[in-house]
């Protein structure tokens, strides 16, 4: 279990990881004066579960954000399958494989969950305006076949009772779990996933902590996910990296950042004596 | 007699995505289909058709044009008058420059000019939301009005500055000027206003509808998922200008055979097609077609009711009128803020149990 091969590794539950997918290097991003992220540079490899942690403010979901293509890092580059990114809108980001969801939930409350779901394939949709106009041959296909794939994933997510209720009308959780399905409906190669235990009960948050070992697990999917609960994080991730003050003060395996002074210091608070 | 579905039973994806899933449904869409064709243009008369009809069709498919852009893309307009204005004064242009095109030809280009303006000025939308929104559309619909009372090359150097529609036949029938009969206004109508709800109701249910509503329900998180802002934007005014450039052309080549711009598309027409997707439902098909005949019908009734049974003067009734439309659009909100559309889902919902409730 070499974690440093590039060409990947076993994990001691039998996951194959691969090489670098993304990798960020020496990333800054500033809002006028205030120092958000501080070169900052960390990789994800593919088919690993990679946690961002930090206390509030550090600066995790900027860097979601940054991954994301809403905020332009000022200095650093962003490096996604073997390519470096140039500036990107989000739609940009979205075509070349990468999908999140949202701290606070980001559905269409007017639309259905099925509805919502299709959405997510949109990347992949290709009939142009006339043949939809038309519904003949190519858009009335198209639509089938994306719909057999999306009834996958609501059959993986277990949300097949809601499937025609208009999200706005649904209970927190199962937003949270709706959102998952529009972001795995994309087919990602990386999923970003801000918070996505935020506000759940234990319940809940186990169900989602399933579904998101079953993802990397059947799919195959690179996830990176920010989230406070702790035990979670350590349990579900390979990597950890942790940030505070907009700097990166640890990274690596959770049991290597657990016992990191700094990450503790960070956490904890340090004694000045 | 009314019946509804007890459960799902469908076997295929196809077969879930139908515009009338339930047989029922389907039934009652071919007949009102069977009577609007085959009886209908039978019976029709002058008053009928040029007091109930022909404007119904016609700010139907308005309203459709407007519902698309503000309902299903969420971007509000305040300009609907001055698109139609351009549809108006884009088909008679062509129908004086090109008399021997077809006039179903010149409607559609028409359509397709009102498209062109209709993207020009959605630009702003790409930075502006809301409110702002409108009043840009608002400097739209005067801007528009303006033009085409100040530039004579618009209205032929005529020296009214009126236009007046001439005569065009199709299959030998007129359907523009004075010789039009009843029938040929109302099947020509309706003919163009079942086609365009038919594309828009396809649109709508498939990928560029769900953009549309994505850009309407959470413009972040539909770009997050790959939905181009510019690009989806502008398809829904393209689009929304195109309808209302069609409504436009009829309203004028049809329905009144002459026009003048500030009082045929003024600011009150753009209020009055925003009333009917208000009324009948955001977001809804069969949402525009039951504002347009709420907005349409309410004033015929109740002038019929006023001066015809009740017997009152005819200026007493044609104030009282504006107050009691005015006062049933605001009830109206009040009790169903989602319009004529969720009412009617709603007693659709009801009557999925109705009469045995257990």
């Amino acid at each position: 279990m070499n974690q440093m091969n590039p060409e990947g590794y076993v994990t001691a539950d039998g996951r194959k990881i691969g090489p670098v997918l993304m990798e960020m290097k020496n990333i800054s991003l500033r809002f006028g004066g205030v120092k958000a992220i501080t070169d900052i540079s960390f990789d994800i490899r593919e088919g690993e579960i990679r946690a961002i942690i930090g206390p509030n403010g550090a600066g995790k979901s900027s860097m979601l954000n940054v991954i994301s293509g809403f905020y332009v890092p000022q200095d650093g580059e962003v490096w996604f399958r073997g390519y470096k990114r140039g500036p990107m809108k989000p739609y940009q980001v979205a075509r070349l494989g990468i999908a999140r969801t949202f701290q606070n939930i980001a559905l269409f409350d007017g639309m259905s969950v099925l509805d919502n779901i299709m959405t997510g394939r949109l990347t992949l949709m290709k009939s142009g305006l006339f043949s939809q106009a038309m519904w003949w041959g190519k858009a009335e296909k198209e639509e089938t076949e994306h719909r057999e794939k999306v009834e996958k994933i609501i059959d993986f997510l277990e949300i097949q009772p809601i499937r025609k209720t208009p999200v706005g009308r649904l209970p927190y959780g199962l937003k949270k779990r709706v959102e998952l399905a529009r972001a795995l409906a994309a087919e990602p190669k990386l999923l970003l996933l801000d918070e996505p235990m935020a506000g759940m009960n234990v319940e809940e948050k186990e169900d989602m902590c399933r579904f998101i070992l079953d993802v990397n697990d059947e799919f195959g999917t690179t996830i990176a996910l920010i989230e406070h609960d702790m035990g979670v994080v350590m349990d579900l991730s390979d990597r950890v990296v942790v940030m505070d003050y907009g700097k990166k003060i640890g990274d690596g395996t959770p049991d290597e950042v657990r016992s990191n002074p700094d990450v503790i210091n960070a956490y904890l608070g340090v004694s000045h004596d | 007699m009314f019946y509804r579905e007890a459960g799902d039973f469908k076997t295929s994806y196809a077969d879930d995505s139908q515009t009338f899933p339930i047989r029922f449904d389907r039934l009652r869409y071919y007949a009102v289909m069977a009577v609007a064709f085959g009886v209908i243009p039978f019976f029709i008369n002058d008053y009928w058709a040029n007091a109930v009809f022909v404007p119904f069709l016609i700010y139907a498919i308005a309203a459709l044009g407007l519902n698309i852009l503000t309902g299903y893309c969420g971007q509000v307009s305040l300009g609907t008058g001055g698109f139609m204005a351009v549809g108006a004064y884009a088909v008679y242009k062509l129908m004086t420059a090109f008399p021997d095109v077809s006039i179903l030809i010149h409607v559609l280009l028409a359509g397709g000019i009102t498209a062109m303006v209709g993207v020009l000025f959605g630009l702003p939308s790409l930075r502006i939301k809301g409110f702002y929104l409108a009043v840009a559309t608002l400097a739209a619909q005067f801007f528009l009005v303006w033009l085409f009372n100040k530039v004579p090359w618009f209205y032929n150097y005529s020296a009214s500055g009126q236009i007046s529609a001439p005569e065009r036949t199709i299959l030998g029938q007129a359907v523009t000027g004075a010789n039009t009969t009843a029938p040929a206004k109302y099947l020509f109508c309706l003919i163009i206003l079942v086609a365009l709800a038919w594309l828009a109701r396809n649109l709508t249910r498939g990928t560029v509808g769900r953009k549309w509503m994505a850009i309407r329900d959470m413009d972040i998180a539909a770009e997050i998922i790959g939905v181009n802002p510019l690009t989806t934007k502008l398809s829904a005014f393209a689009i929304s200008s195109f309808y209302i450039g069609v409504a436009g052309a009829l309203f004028f080549a049809v329905y009144l055979g002459a026009a003048e711009v500030g009082e045929a598309f003024g600011i009150q027409k753009s209020f009055l097609i925003l009333f009917m997707i208000i009324i009948g439902g955001l977001g809804s098909i069969f949402g525009s077609f039951a504002g347009a005949a709420f907005m349409v019908l309410m004033p015929v009734l109740l002038k019929n009711l006023l001066v015809g049974q009740l017997g009152w003067a005819t200026d007493l009734a044609a104030h009282l009128e504006l107050m009691i439309v005015g006062a049933l659009i605001v009830i109206f909100l009040i009790a169903e803020p989602h319009g004529m559309a969720q009412l009617w889902r709603l007693a659709k919902e009801k009557l999925r149990l109705w009469p045995f409730p257990h």
